[in-house]
């Protein structure tokens, strides 16, 4: 039984079709790359995915339940997390702060007035930022960061919440070429727990990290497989050509 | 870095860096103005009525009890950025609320009073929170402000058209609130009284606000849906700290009508709504005591402007205040305060540290 499997996800916004009958199934620790052309319908489709948008038609099951329908808070707690594609790290909180309210997400209302669980995560909170290499800027405002330091502040936080599935929407974005391969490494220890939906423009770094690709293409799947298949494929080749 | 997943079973080496001197000195070492400020401040206010004259002690409780109110407010505005441009419909309902138990009921006492101007304004916020606040989609800033405002506004008009209610003139004559058979007028007493509860409300609030629930509030304030993505339940947070504001409202009120001794459609109106705004952008919303000092520099300036400039006060006062909004967007705390002590930490104190090292 697959983590993740949307089926037929169809999004219309008045006249335009921005999604027709798309799919995408996920394994559990599979990291799947999304990728097509720009307007192709990739965006879309993960905001259907984590609750951000309402699919027309179609159905989202994750883990043997239909989230179609759910909103994004409950998706979270079903074990799903969002990495938004324009950062959204909390500008004048600490990155400390930042990490330990991703962490406590879960939380009971009286459990955060009383601050049972603050002392506990001080570490996990102090672990996640090393793993980051943000630990020496762990008291400075999130604002202070540089833009790929935020990127990665922002995914420690959607990995905070401890999801079974992460969906990354343009992890590198505007980062420098160190950050991006620093990003993979980065990325790569999350596969012991969790599988990874990413969506991503730089191809060198999907074919790096990814085990299954699916191509859109004006909101259809062109094609869906291993990262050789879809190597070999001519029709994904094509569009790639087309737009160069 | 080491595959350590989210980091449930860190290696020693991360643990060791994580209690390196660099993470204690970050808490250490600090000044902290705020605490300082807010002793002096509880300082001067208790000694107050021993050196004031008895008119002006009057007019000090007064202010006291706006402090309360302006408080309500921020903790919504400053704290959860819920604009609530109708916080006077929970001061006013409170207010007319107990106005009624005193003239139809004839009660007065403090201990039933306060709890029922309390529990009004708590209800009234919780019902409106319902209408406003929940729902699938997170609501607009505009359409919440509105919302309430349009709540105040219709509460000030049927109050002013109900022959029950007084309709223009309120409630006049309301007799005195009693702690026991003492009866308790205008004055100093009144005002130790009002004191004492607004260090209360303020010491739960400040509690609460330092809390882990502080820190969902302030993620609520920066980025409503980042939160919600992360699974927080964001319109119950919205609700609950709108609740508990009315809840603070209603105090104030039933304070306000007792020490007034009479309630006038005003106290629900839009009037009341936009003073209040007033007082917290003055200070510097989103600090407590931002709400405090705001509240009272805006009522003492007024009372010393109208005295000293009896025709243009006004006018100078709203210059004034415009000035401090032009050049001092965050309020006049700001001046005193710097930005990381405004928003504050939420991690460990260093007592809590050491007792979650093994």
């Amino acid at each position: 039984m697959p983590l993740l499997e949307a089926a037929g996800i169809s999004k219309v916004f008045g006249k335009l079709t921005a999604l027709d009958g798309a799919a995408l199934t996920v394994g559990e620790r599979e990291f799947h790359g999304l990728i097509g052309p720009n307007g192709s319908g990739k965006s879309t489709l993960m905001k259907c995915l984590a609750g951000a948008l309402v699919p027309t038609r179609g159905k989202v099951t994750f883990i043997n339940t239909d989230v179609t329908s759910l909103t994004p808070s409950e998706r979270a707690r079903a074990g799903m997390s969002l990495k938004f594609q324009i950062t959204a790290v909390l500008p004048t909180l600490t990155l400390y702060d930042n990490i330990l309210l991703a962490l406590q997400a879960r939380s009971s209302l009286l459990e955060l007035a009383f601050s049972r669980t603050r002392g506990r995560l001080h570490e996990e909170v102090m672990t996640m930022l090393l793993q980051f290499r943000l630990a020496d800027r762990a008291f400075d405002a999130a604002a202070t960061l540089s833009h790929g330091q935020q990127q990665w502040l922002e995914i420690a936080m959607a990995l905070a919440c401890r999801p079974r599935l992460l969906l990354l929407d343009e992890p590198t974005g505007g980062m420098s070429l160190e950050e991006r391969r620093v990003t993979g490494e980065l990325l790569q220890p999350v596969k012991q727990h969790c599988s990874i939906v990413i969506v991503e423009h730089d191809l060198d770094f999907i074919r790096d990290i990814c085990d299954r690709l699916t191509v859109l293409d004006q909101g259809k799947v062109l094609a869906s497989g291993t990262v050789a298949e879809i190597q070999a494929n001519r029709s994904v080749q094509e569009i790639y050509l087309r737009r160069a | 870095m080491s595959s350590t997943g989210t980091g449930i079973q860190p290696p020693p080496r991360v643990i060791e860096a994580a209690r390196s001197p660099l993470m204690a000195s970050a808490f250490a070492g600090r000044t902290k103005v705020l605490p300082i400020l807010e002793l002096a401040l509880l300082i001067a206010a208790s000694i107050a009525p021993l050196v004031l004259r008895d008119y002006i002690t009057v007019y000090a409780t007064r202010v006291l009890i706006l402090c309360l109110f302006a408080l309500s407010f921020d903790l919504v505005w400053g704290y959860a950025g819920i604009l609530s441009l109708g916080q006077s419909l929970f001061f006013g309902m409170a207010g007319y609320g107990v106005a009624l138990l005193s003239r139809d009921f004839g009660v007065g006492s403090i201990f039933a009073v306060l709890p029922a101007g309390t529990l009004i304004g708590f209800v009234a916020a919780l019902l409106l929170a319902g209408f406003l606040l929940l729902g699938r989609h997170p609501s607009s800033v505009v359409f919440v402000s509105l919302g309430t405002m349009t709540g105040a506004y219709a509460a000030d008009r049927l109050a002013r058209g109900s022959h029950y209610l007084g309709g223009q003139n309120g409630i006049p004559s309301i007799q005195p609130m009693t702690i026991g058979s003492h009866e308790l007028s205008e004055g100093p007493g009144f005002y130790y009284l009002v004191l004492a509860i607004l260090v209360l409300i303020y010491l739960l609030s400040r509690f609460l606000l330092r809390s882990q629930f502080g820190l969902a509030l302030a993620g609520l304030r920066e980025n409503e849906q980042r939160i919600a993505f992360l699974g927080y339940k964001v319109q119950h947070l919205k609700a609950i700290i709108f609740a508990i504001s009315g809840a603070i409202a209603g105090t104030a009120g039933s304070l306000y009508a007792f020490h007034e001794g009479f309630v006038w459609t005003n106290m629900l109106g839009v009037v009341m709504s936009t003073q209040v705004v007033l007082y917290v952008l003055f200070g510097g919303s989103g600090t407590l005591i931002g709400a405090v000092i705001g509240t009272a520099i805006v009522e003492g300036l007024s009372f010393w402007l109208s005295d000293n400039y009896r025709d243009i006060w006004p006018i100078i006062l709203g210059v004034l205040l415009l000035l401090v909004i032009l050049f001092r967007p965050l309020g006049l705390i700001s001046l005193v305060l710097g930005e990381r002590e405004r928003v504050g930490h939420f991690g460990p104190s260093l007592k809590e540290k050491r007792n979650a090292a093994p």
